[in-house]
């Protein structure tokens, strides 16, 4: 296909009606298993995620690989065979998988503070049910959730974002299925968005250098805003959480 | 900012896949009213300042369009009546999905803040949003759409008042019930004050069905018909091109067969247009024939059908089954690509309100309109659209959109070219005008500072006469150790030109200048194309350059590119630069040069050639023009020196030294221009010619050609080899640009010119494609930086799309142009002329007359008259008593210009040599030539020869 869609069009509005700066609805619920230490379910658009973390515990199997003075830290990355359109033939193990399990790895490596645990194993496992684009960014900010229902310390949120250009013009974020089909090259990132870090950094095709700073800020800017959807979806399940202890009384006492 | 919100989700269910995609409502969408205290107010077009005036409704109000009107009455959009419109997103969205040429002129409407068009996004709109229920057909829901946005309007703003306009009945009574004012677009127009006079431009769909008249055409099939015939292969498809010789015959041009599919006769034919994309059924083998080879026209004045069923009858006699093609017939239409054509009314004393419109290009059939003005219209060139071809008419059905002027005036043909060969023609706009650099124009010191100082040398430029826009000079010299240091000298159009601003959008739009007979549409401002940019004698201009070091056998040794400053010492003409060169008392140093130059291209042209470049000939004819009255005082063909060549040579080279360059630097995305060898079929009528007069023409390669053009000689007919070189011409594909990421290495070659790597690099001035390459080599050489629609591939193959058209338009705009003034030329005059026999055909000879470049139809059986000649297919010659006429032979032909048929003027040819008894007339005595020509020089000019 040579001719690229107009994926902007004349009255600013994308394809499924958002404008170019918002991000798709995002949905987020955390403690969804109880088996875990933590795990967390989070939709952005009609993708949809699951995340559940395990550890730190024990190094399991090989103990040689244990570190003296880290964490070890796992991930894999497996789709349900029903989440694309067309019937995956295995949920996990292709090329594509193993990237992308390593490239989640590389970001939470950024934000957990894996020295706490020396001797020690964090197993993360993140299962995409339905994909609609932006697929690594939903895993990193499932991961990220359930990391914090795991109570494991992080230096702070990372969170990740998808970022495109509409009509060779026009950065867009938060990129769907519809539009990477459509559309140029799509740029992803994490971040640590409060110290404004890039931790990765992906892009599908090449970018002119014109292009790539704008792309770039713009995905830096749907990082932030993640950032406060998944800081108030931990707020609001800590104090959900905290109420069936009978703790919200005490923080209620003293609000009073 | 972000906020989220409730979402409806909508299900695309496909054959094996599912796709589900969201679709948001918002709460932030805009009604577009300025007086709206609801909404936040953000840009609109629409104005309380503008009222629609329309006695069916005495208010002022706002319109809603449904999507046929859109897609049918855009002519009547565009008239600068209606105002204040308020286009559905839903709509639009159906617009563009079944008519892009529709979408785009309703944007430009739209677009205009004059015409007050708004897009309202319905389908987004929380409260106008609807969903699609079962069962419901799409054309239903698009209704319900519309109306929903309706009521919403009404009363979201219950102060204002909105009319509905549709043509579809059961929508307007629908609408009606829930309260909405509509109308259809006749009686909406019929009451519009004062603009009585669009009625003719409205397009008819609804023509009134003649209720007793047979069908005169086979239905077309169901669309669901034709994609399940397709997909099981019982159907084909392909674009339909109408034959320029037979009204009655066409071919389609489909992928499961390797010849185009004759397709003949009113049913075969069954009212598809040149140019549409059909559907069509293959007859059983033994109903296939091959191409007619008689020449029909459709002669009839009026609607009557009998006219076309006589001629049917003739077809159908002489159909023949020897080399029969596969044969078909049309069953439906995929895709209508129907556009406005020119032309002319049908002059007849046709009363009442229909009238026959006669198309300029032949392949298009006669155009049913309604019009009011017909006494004015016979003297105007008009445009009409085709809206509809009902089974029951003769001809298509459409309206009138616009008049150009008086038929057979310069200023209306030349308008007539422009607009059939879709050449950008309006006038540059401010905002284009407002990126050419602020005069007094000087050099600045950062410029010079950047660029290699050639002012001292001796640069001078070779063009035809008259030449304003010159985009090359040259320079050689001698250098120690016996070597010459060549250089081409290119205007720097990339310069001025910086990529991405109104003045590039619009020149890579138009893509090329234009040259018409008496007139120039220049690709870029004249203050760029005539003074900025060329390299005019005496003047500092900035050039971008390639310079070669060369030993004096032409081997190059090395080969720089820089920007530089020059000073050309001379601009000359092609005769003047010769004059110097053969005028061996001239020793100045412009002299030398130029003899080092010739002696060098002399050289680099043997070497092409015994590489196997093509020789190839076209009857170029130079036009020249009475300076005051502009007209054509004397066509001739045109001369050529040996300077021509020699430019030509060093250009090529250039050319080819460029694209090495940047094809390394660039490997994905550099412009590249390819000539494709052509399919051995492509051949067939050169061979053909060939054996019928004993040359074998090889054709396995293009060496192999050009050696066997160059034996083809015959001492008694020297034109022979010319008429061989002709013919080879017409068998060549065309050249054409590309993006080297999108072709295989071996494909980038250029058969003509026997090289590997070529582009075009010389002529920024007129071609687009040299601006591009001036930028991949500005950016090759560190002079300047990339963009990013440079480096990608798709956008650089989306632009040499439009490169190709416009190109090939041009080219046809060009001819069409020097067509016409060369009947202009004629008109009135009786002449005798050579000419030579170019084809044979069954009732006919095709003769080519070099002197005027005319190619004409000698008739040779009229219908009703036993001809003399008698038609040998295979040997393809006709025979009269002793005497045999073969393909090339020199005849000679009593010219004289048919203007009964103003819009076709055409040439009769009767013979008169050689002599036969009851066919040939005598040749015009002195007495009897009026006309006898004075060839005054003027100082007109035309046309670049240069070798492209
Ligand atoms: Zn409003």
């Amino acid at each position: 296909m040579s001719k690229k869609k107009e994926l902007v069009s004349k009255i600013g509005l994308r394809l499924d009606g958002r404008r170019a700066d918002e991000l798709r609805r995002v949905r987020c619920k955390m403690g969804v298993f109880s088996q875990p230490d933590g795990s967390a379910y989070i939709e952005q658009g009609l993708t949809k995620v699951l995340a559940a973390v395990y550890g730190p515990h024990q190094v399991r199997g090989n103990r040689s690989k244990a570190q003296h003075d880290s964490a070890i830290v796992n991930c894999q990355f497996s789709m349900a065979v029903f989440s694309t359109s067309e019937r995956k033939k295995r949920p996990r193990g292709d090329r594509k998988s193993s990237e992308m399990s390593i490239h989640l790895r590389q970001a939470l490596l950024a934000a957990i503070k894996v020295e706490l645990y020396p001797w020690s194993q964090i197993d993360i496992y993140v299962e995409v049910l339905h994909a609609d684009g932006g697929v690594y960014p939903a895993c990193v900010n499932a991961a990220t959730l359930a990391l914090i229902d795991a109570g494991i310390p992080l230096k702070e949120y990372v969170c990740a974002c998808s970022a495109s250009l509409a009509n060779n013009d026009i950065p867009m974020v938060d990129i769907s299925h519809q539009e990477e089909m459509l559309g140029g090259p799509t740029l992803t990132i994490a971040a640590l968005p409060m110290s404004e870090k890039i931790v990765l950094m992906e892009m599908s095709q090449r970018f002119h250098i014109d292009h790539l700073p704008k792309v770039m800020a713009k995905a830096l800017k749907g990082c932030k805003d993640i950032k406060v959807i998944l800081d108030e979806a931990v707020r609001s399940h800590v104090e959900d959480v905290g109420c069936s202890t009978g703790w919200s009384n005490t923080s209620q006492k003293i609000k009073v | 900012m972000f906020s989220t919100r409730a979402f409806i989700k909508k299900n695309k269910v496909g054959n094996y896949l599912k796709n589900i995609r969201e679709h948001y409502i918002r709460d932030d969408i805009f009604c577009g009213l300025e007086s709206c205290k609801s909404c936040e107010v953000l840009d609109t077009s629409l104005t309380g300042g503008f009222n629609n005036k329309n006695n069916l409704f005495k208010f002022n109000h706002y319109i809603i369009l449904d999507t046929n009107i859109i897609l049918d009455q855009i002519d009547i959009l565009e008239e600068d009546v209606f105002g204040n419109v308020i286009i559905l997103h839903t709509v639009l969205k159906e617009v563009k999905h079944r008519s892009l040429p529709v979408y785009k002129r309703l944007m430009s409407i739209i677009e205009n803040p004059t015409r007050h068009f708004y897009i309202f996004t319905n389908d987004h709109h929380k409260d106008t949003y609807i969903n699609q229920e079962k069962g419901e057909l799409i054309n239903d829901f698009n209704d319900r759409c519309i109306r929903k946005a309706c009521t919403w309007y009404m009363k979201h703003m219950p102060n204002e008042k909105f009319v509905l306009i549709t043509d579809d009945r059961g929508n307007r009574n629908t609408a009606r019930n829930e309260k909405i004012k509509t109308c259809t677009i006749t009686d909406y127009v019929k009451n519009l004050e004062n603009s009585k006079h669009l009625q003719d431009k409205l397009a008819r769909k609804d023509f009134h069905t003649v209720v007793d008249s047979d069908d005169f055409y086979p239905p077309h099939l169901p669309t669901v018909d034709i994609i399940q015939g397709i997909k099981d292969g019982s159907l084909h498809q392909g674009t339909f091109r109408a034959s320029t010789s037979n009204f009655l015959e066409a071919s389609v041009n489909v992928d499961e067969f390797e010849e185009p599919v004759i397709v003949q006769g009113r049913a075969g034919l069954n009212r598809a247009v040149d140019g549409d994309f059909v559907a069509i059924k293959i007859l059983s083998k033994d109903e296939w024939i091959s191409p007619s080879d008689i020449i029909l026209e459709d002669e009839s004045v009026t609607e009557g059908v009998d006219e076309v069923l006589e001629k049917e009858k003739v077809l159908k006699k002489t159909q023949k089954k020897a080399n029969a093609q596969p044969t078909g017939m049309v069953v439906g239409i995929v895709r209508r690509k129907w556009r406005q054509y020119c032309g002319i009314l049908q002059p007849s004393n046709m009363d009442g309100l229909f009238h026959l419109f006669v198309p300029a290009d032949r392949k298009i059939p006669k155009v049913r309109i309604e019009t009011r003005q017909a006494e004015f219209l016979r003297t105007q060139k008009i445009i009409v659209a085709i809206d509809t071809w009902p089974r029951h008419s003769r001809y298509p059905t459409g309206h009138f959109v616009r008049a150009l002027g008086k038929i057979g005036d310069q200023a209306t043909e030349n308008e007539v070219v422009l607009l059939e060969h879709d050449v950008p023609h309006s006038k540059f706009s401010e905002e284009v005008l407002s990126f050419l650099p602020k005069l007094p124009w000087t050099i600045k010191e950062g410029d010079i500072a950047a660029r290699v100082d050639l002012r001292g040398l001796d640069i001078c430029s070779v063009d035809p006469p008259g030449c304003t826009d010159i985009d090359d000079a040259l320079h050689c010299r001698e250098i120690e150790d016996d070597k010459l240091e060549v250089g081409v000298h290119i205007a720097d159009v990339s310069h001025f030109i910086r990529p991405g601003n109104a003045l590039d959008i619009e020149a890579s739009n138009r893509a090329t200048t234009v040259y018409l007979v008496n007139n120039r549409i220049d690709m870029v401002p004249v203050l760029l194309s005539s003074n900025l940019c060329s390299l005019r004698g005496g003047e500092e201009r900035f050039a971008f350059s390639c310079v070669w070091i060369m030993d004096k056998e032409a081997n190059i040794l090395e080969t720089r590119f820089h920007k530089s400053i020059i000073k050309s010492k001379k601009a000359m003409t092609y005769e003047e630069a010769q004059m110097v060169i053969d005028d061996k008392h001239q020793v100045h140093s412009i002299a030398q040069s130029l003899r080092n130059l010739n002696s060098l291209a002399k050289i680099l042209k043997r070497g092409r050639l015994d590489k196997g470049a093509l020789v190839l000939a076209s009857p170029e004819v130079k036009i020249l023009m009475d300076s005051e009255t502009h007209d054509p005082i004397s066509v001739e063909a045109k001369k050529l020196f040996e300077t021509n060549s020699m430019v030509e040579e060093f250009m090529l080279l250039a050319n080819i030294s460029v694209a090495q360059k940047i094809l390394k630097e660039f490997p994905e995305c550099a412009l590249l221009r390819r000539h494709p060898t052509p399919p051995p079929n492509n051949f067939d009528p050169l061979v053909k010619a060939g054996n019928h007069l004993g040359f074998a023409i090889k054709i396995d390669s293009g060496k192999n050609l050009a050696a066997s053009l160059d034996e083809a000689i015959r001492e008694d007919n020297p034109f022979l080899n010319t008429m061989l070189r002709i013919l080879a011409t017409r068998c060549m594909m065309q050249a054409v640009y590309f993006s080297s990421g999108m072709y295989q290495k071996d494909e980038y070659f250029h058969y003509g010119l026997a090289v590997p790597l070529y582009t075009h690099f010389t002529s920024p001035i007129r071609r687009y494609a040299d601006i591009i390459v001036h930028r991949l080599l500005a950016v090759a050489i560190g002079a300047d930086c990339t963009y990013p629609d440079l480096l990608d591939k798709h956008k650089s193959t989306d632009l040499c799309k439009n490169l190709n058209y416009r190109n090939r338009m041009a080219q046809y705009a060009g001819r069409a142009s020097v067509a016409f003034n060369t009947h202009l030329f004629f008109r009135g005059k009786l002449q005798d002329e050579e000419g030579y026999v170019l084809f044979v055909k069954k009732n006919a000879l095709q003769i080519l007359i070099p002197k005027y470049g005319l190619e004409c139809t000698l008739y040779i059986s009229e219908e009703g008259k036993t001809s003399p000649f008698t038609y040998d297919e295979d040997h393809q010659t006709q025979t009269a008593g002793d005497i045999v006429l073969h393909a090339f032979d020199p005849v000679i032909v009593r010219l004289t210009l048919d203007s009964k048929n103003i819009q076709h003027e055409k040439f009769i040819l009767q013979l008169v040599k050689p002599h036969i008894e009851g066919f040939s007339i005598a040749p015009l005595t002195e007495m009897e030539t009026k006309h006898k020509l004075t060839e005054i020089e003027s100082g007109k000019k035309n046309k670049k020869q240069k070798k492209s």
